[in-house]
């Protein structure tokens, strides 16, 4: 039955599109409205969390027109945005970044989903002029190319599990062990995002001269890793550190499980976009370190969602769908009001204007403190590491967000 | 790299662990290897969506696992009966009309059912990861090598399943019926055999022994819409290097194989193990066609 | 050859359609510059399958060839790769316009002469397998291809390379990539088209008819067939080369060796227009085109299942093609009905 809803609502939502799809090329402006535009995954490998963006800057356009939409030059402006779907390959995106900007006179850019996509349309939405803020593309390598157009809401890969290496060295110390004796094994995705992952583990397990026992690249297509957690039990490292979206996620959490592998920390990415504690259940997953970009238990406030537990809130009564509200939805919102913001302290619609607005953001959102950095990444917000505690996230580091001690060491997950 | 392969002195107990995963998930490649034999075998069809039946098996336990609630264990005969029957439908409408044609047609047929096949898979279930739990648990040995039932299970389930067939095979009119047209079609249908049928029923059986083999997959390893490519290209490997017709070499290329993959993946990381499939694919062809050509001298 | 007056104005007629193509539909420019690299790709394509008879599903493994050599050339001139394409990023390239279009020139050419010195040690590999064998090796190498490039650091691995932007106006270099792919297609064309009518064309007909039989008439065939596949690789590396440059981010297992995107879609133009044929293969890389934007626009999420079917049905129910079709329908009007039927093709797509 659900598949059949499902279904129902696909074709209505692609009805929708097409219909969107086939209007008038839209100006910039038109009329009482503000157009932006997006190409993002709705269809492909990465659809799930490319939907979940989708999602989450409509909630954040839908919130900003109910409040009185955008006010520029004393007009009330509402906003909307164009979406193409980009298939999930980054041999399309550029193609599409050029059709929104030239086929839809979209001056103004939403980000697609995933670094690798970023990267493929940044060059295009720079080579125009044309102003993106972005909410899904943590990879350095997007910030280090002088792109001046190009700004993220969301903290960078390097950020993703630095507090888990400062974690365990902590903890060493706390045990009479110094941090350099600390063995690390790594397993990450081969790609854009989590390689860059994995470049900022490498510089901060440098930094306390920790040993990497470890380092495996995970394939695309992942689906077996029993290869590298055989290695994780003959050599026995003190931290297990996996990224590799939510296949990655589920493929660690499940076979951790399965072959009873013991090690005392264990951090992986993307744990509540594969939803590791729905499929396996509590006790398996007791005591795994999740990174996030933003937390609804983390007291952020703003005056468009209210708190981040507001947001939270809203988001699922918006979507029914959702238990959990993934974080790629939540910064999604925030880059639509980063939007917002801009325009109206910039108060015209030149794309320039608009562009150096953005660049001198610094406000406080839901999703936490937004100001660029020269080269457009966010640095007023820092990256969560949330502990799974008796079935439910509980944030552990950095202290100052810390709702519960770490549990430590983890407790090899019998079944 | 070295130093992967230096683990495996260091610590004996590795070796055990993979060649036990690498045997118990062989096993299961040897059933969708097993099937794409018969296909290819009975019916000169090379069918390039064998990965693709594998990954419905494994959406039918998902779904009876997480929708209906049911212990993923009961999908296996399930999904044998519905994959049968969607093979059967797939033969109605499209490989009938490749049997006979050039092999090339049957490649390039069954890799568009492919697209089709994981893109109306990934339009109902999304394309994220997917798991079933048996609910099974794991046992130790030696100390640090572990066994997952549920892997047991698989290894007799395949071996259980692959008996079956045979016997089928031998002693049923079906079977014997199949092995007559895989020997001569002509002559089988002068005799009164309703190749047809035959062909419809091997396909079928085909699809549902991918089927059962999906079940296993997704109770041990995870699945995914876009994963069905993997699953075809090591049938092609094992199935290429045993040659048609051979079970007991499909069987012993398929645990070769899976031990392979273990090795590699330990050796070279993870990301190698399908590398390593397909790398192997290459080289079974060129090694089989260098025998071929020396053969060739010989008859001459 | 003889050409006739009627030819003569049918080329016209599309070179100049071509060439005001992007200046009219300027907004679809990005539509019409992939549009030639398809139909390159159907016409590389059909020099092996549909003239030689050697079905190749890995043909796509030079466009991805290609694409990194010109990648590697391009940046290794002014700067180390290996810190190029370190995951974080860590220097910031500029280029000149001069370092660029030297480079870019200079990459298309390694890139075209590195895919042929590939084809030819390929060679000695694929070409010992026969039918079905051959499709499947084929296809293993450009599939294995994107596996280890995808696990190459010196190259990114599986993060990729940011190729350099196109120095100048946005849409300065819009243009120029439509008419380098142009101007690439068309030279394929006419080099395929020459090459068809000499002695080399017959001799690769008559592989494809009886490989046996061309051989005891003395056509060394493995000759033949290795040049043949050269040449194909010598137009994908250029392809490929522009369009690492034109999508700007190049990447192993979706841009590069993208089987299931490119690879495949290869074969199923070819075989849509009818393969063997002078036309057939640009008729099939237009409508396929065309029937993929249009899917992609109005059927969203299913656009893949649409294009599964495409190639089912064309395969299974319609393997002669458009032209093989209308061969069969008007045999005595054929060569003329061919130039009117590609004519509208081709001016439906502009």
């Amino acid at each position: 039955m659900k598949y059949i809803n499902k279904f129902a609502g696909m074709a209505l939502g692609m009805a929708a599109l097409s219909v969107a799809a086939a209007a008038p090329a839209s100006a910039k402006v038109e009329g009482d409205t503000i157009v932006l535009g997006s190409a993002i995954s709705l269809t492909g490998k990465y659809s799930t969390n490319g939907v979940h963006a989708q999602n989450g800057y409509e909630l954040a356009v839908k919130r900003i027109n109910e409040m009185g939409g955008v006010k520029v030059g004393g007009k009330s402006y509402k906003l909307k945005v164009v979406y193409y779907d980009d298939e999930s390959t980054p041999a399309r995106g550029a193609q599409l970044a050029e059709r929104l900007i030239k086929q839809d006179g979209v001056k103004y850019m939403l980000g697609p989903y995933s670094s690798g996509m970023t990267k493929a349309i940044a060059p295009v939405s720079e080579k125009y002029r044309i102003p993106m803020v972005e909410a899904e593309g943590a990879s350095r390598s997007l910030f280090t190319q002088g792109y001046k157009y190009l700004f993220a809401v969301l903290s960078t890969s390097e950020q993703y599990l630095a507090s888990s290496i400062g974690l365990a060295a902590e903890i060493a110390e706390k045990n009479g062990k110094k941090p350099s004796e600390v063995k690390v094994a790594l397993a990450f995705e081969n790609d854009p995002f989590s390689q860059d992952v994995r470049a900022g583990v490498l510089d901060d397990a440098k930094k306390y001269n920790m040993k990497i026992v470890i380092d495996d690249k995970l394939p695309r297509d992942l689906s077996d890793m029993s290869t590298t957690l055989t290695k994780v039990r003959a050599v026995k490292p003190d931290l297990l550190v996996v990224s590799g979206h939510s296949k990655g996620a589920a493929t660690a959490a499940r076979q951790l499980k399965d072959m009873q592998i013991d090690v005392p920390m264990v951090a992986i990415t993307h744990c509540e976009a594969a939803d590791i504690i729905g499929k396996y259940g509590a006790e398996s997953t007791e005591g795994i370190l999740c990174p996030t970009q933003w937390a609804e238990t983390l007291s952020y406030e703003d005056n468009y969602f209210g708190t981040a537990a507001e947001f939270d809130a809203l988001f699922k009564k918006t979507y029914p769908t959702y238990n959990t509200v993934p974080y790629q939805a939540a910064q999604a919102s925030a880059a639509v009001l980063v939007w917002k913001d801009a325009f109206e302290r910039a108060n015209t619609f030149d794309p320039d204007k608009v562009r150096d607005a953005i660049a001198a953001t610094d406000m406080q959102t839901f999703y936490g403190g937004i100001k660029f950095a020269a080269e457009g990444n966010n640095i007023a917000k820092p990256m969560v590491l949330r502990q799974i505690q008796d079935g439910g996230y509980n944030v552990v580091a950095p202290s100052k967000w810390a709702s519960s001690e770490v549990r430590w060491p983890r407790k090899p997950p019998m079944n | 790299m070295l130093s992967n392969f230096q683990l495996l002195v260091d610590f004996p107990a590795t070796n055990v662990q993979l060649l036990l995963d690498g045997l118990m998930i062989g096993g299961i490649f040897a059933l969708a290897a097993y099937g794409l034999a018969l296909v290819w075998g009975v019916m000169n069809v090379k069918n390039l969506a064998q990965g693709e039946f594998v990954i419905m098996g494994g959406y039918i336990a998902f779904f009876m696992y997480r929708d209906l609630g049911i212990n993923p264990l009961w999908a296996l005969p399930v999904a044998g009966i519905v994959m049968f029957g969607i093979g059967w439908l797939l033969y109605g409408l499209v490989i009938r009309w490749v049997i006979g044609r050039d092999l090339f047609t049957s490649l390039l047929a069954t890799f568009g059912m492919a697209i089709v096949i994981s893109q109306l898979l990934n339009l109902v279930f999304g394309p994220d990861v997917q798991t079933a739990n048996s609910g099974l648990g794991t046992r130790l040995f030696l100390g640090s090598v572990t066994i997952q039932e549920i892997r047991v299970v698989s290894l007799v389930v395949a071996g259980g399943l692959a008996l079956m067939v045979i016997l089928f095979m031998k002693n049923s009119r079906m079977g014997q019926a199949i092995r007559a047209t895989a020997q001569d079609p002509r002559a089988a249908k002068i005799m009164g055999i309703d190749t047809d049928r035959v062909y419809a029923f091997t396909y079928s059986l085909n699809a549902a022994i991918c089927g059962v083999a999906g079940v296993l997959i997704s109770m041990i390893w995870v699945i995914q819409p876009f994963y069905g490519i993997a699953h075809s290209i090591r049938s092609f490997v094992i199935v290429v290097a045993a040659g048609l017709g051979n079970l007991p070499g499909v069987i012993v290329s398929a645990l070769g194989l899976g031990v392979l993959e273990q090795y590699g993946g330990f050796g070279f990381g993870t990301e190698f193990q399908q590398a390593i499939v397909v790398g192997l694919l290459v080289l079974v062809l060129v090694i089989r066609q260098i025998m071929q050509a020396r053969h060739r001298q010989v008859v001459q | 050859m003889s050409i006739s007056r009627r030819t003569l104005g049918l080329y016209g007629g599309i070179a100049i359609a071509s060439l005001v193509a992007p200046f009219v539909f300027d907004t679809y420019i990005s539509q019409l510059t992939v549009l030639w690299v398809m139909v390159l790709f159907a016409i590389t394509w059909d020099a092996m399958g549909g003239q030689m008879g050697y079905n190749s599903l890995g043909n796509i493994f030079f466009f991805g060839a290609g694409m990194y050599i010109s990648a590697v050339v391009q940046i290794g001139l002014h700067y180390d790769v290996a810190q190029y394409t370190a995951a974080y990023g860590a220097i910031k390239v500029d280029f000149t316009q001069a370092q660029y279009h030297v480079g870019l020139v200079l990459g298309t050419i390694v890139a075209a002469l590195g895919s042929v010195v590939l084809a030819v040690v390929l060679s000695w590999v694929v070409f010992g397998l026969r039918g079905p064998y051959f499709a499947i090796g084929t296809l293993g190498i450009a599939l294995a291809a994107g596996e280890l490039v995808g696990a190459w650091e010196y190259v990114g691995a599986g993060s990729g390379i940011s190729l350099p932007v196109f120095p100048g106006e946005p849409e300065v270099g819009e243009r120029f990539f439509y008419f380098a792919f142009f101007i690439a297609a068309v030279l394929s064309f006419f080099f395929f088209r020459w090459l068809y009518g000499t002695r080399f064309g017959l001799a690769i007909n008559a592989i494809r008819d009886d490989e046996e039989k061309a051989e005891a008439m003395g056509i060394r065939t493995m000759r033949y067939k290795t040049i043949t596949w050269a040449l194909s690789a010598f137009f994908l590396g250029i392809c490929g080369s522009l369009f690492g440059n034109y999508n700007i981010f190049i990447e192993p297992l979706e841009v590069a060796f993208a089987t299931v995107v490119f690879g495949i879609p290869m074969v199923v133009m070819a075989l849509l227009g009818g393969k063997g044929t002078l036309w057939g293969p640009v008729i099939g890389a237009i409508l396929y085109h065309v029937i993929k934007e249009a899917t992609w626009k109005y059927f969203l999420g299913w656009q893949w299942v649409a294009l599964g079917l495409l190639i089912v049905v064309t395969v299974v129910f319609f393997q002669q093609g458009i032209m093989g079709w209308a061969q069969d329908k008007w045999p005595e009007l054929f060569g003329i009905e061919v130039e009117e039927d590609s004519a509208e093709g081709d001016r439906e797509a502009a």
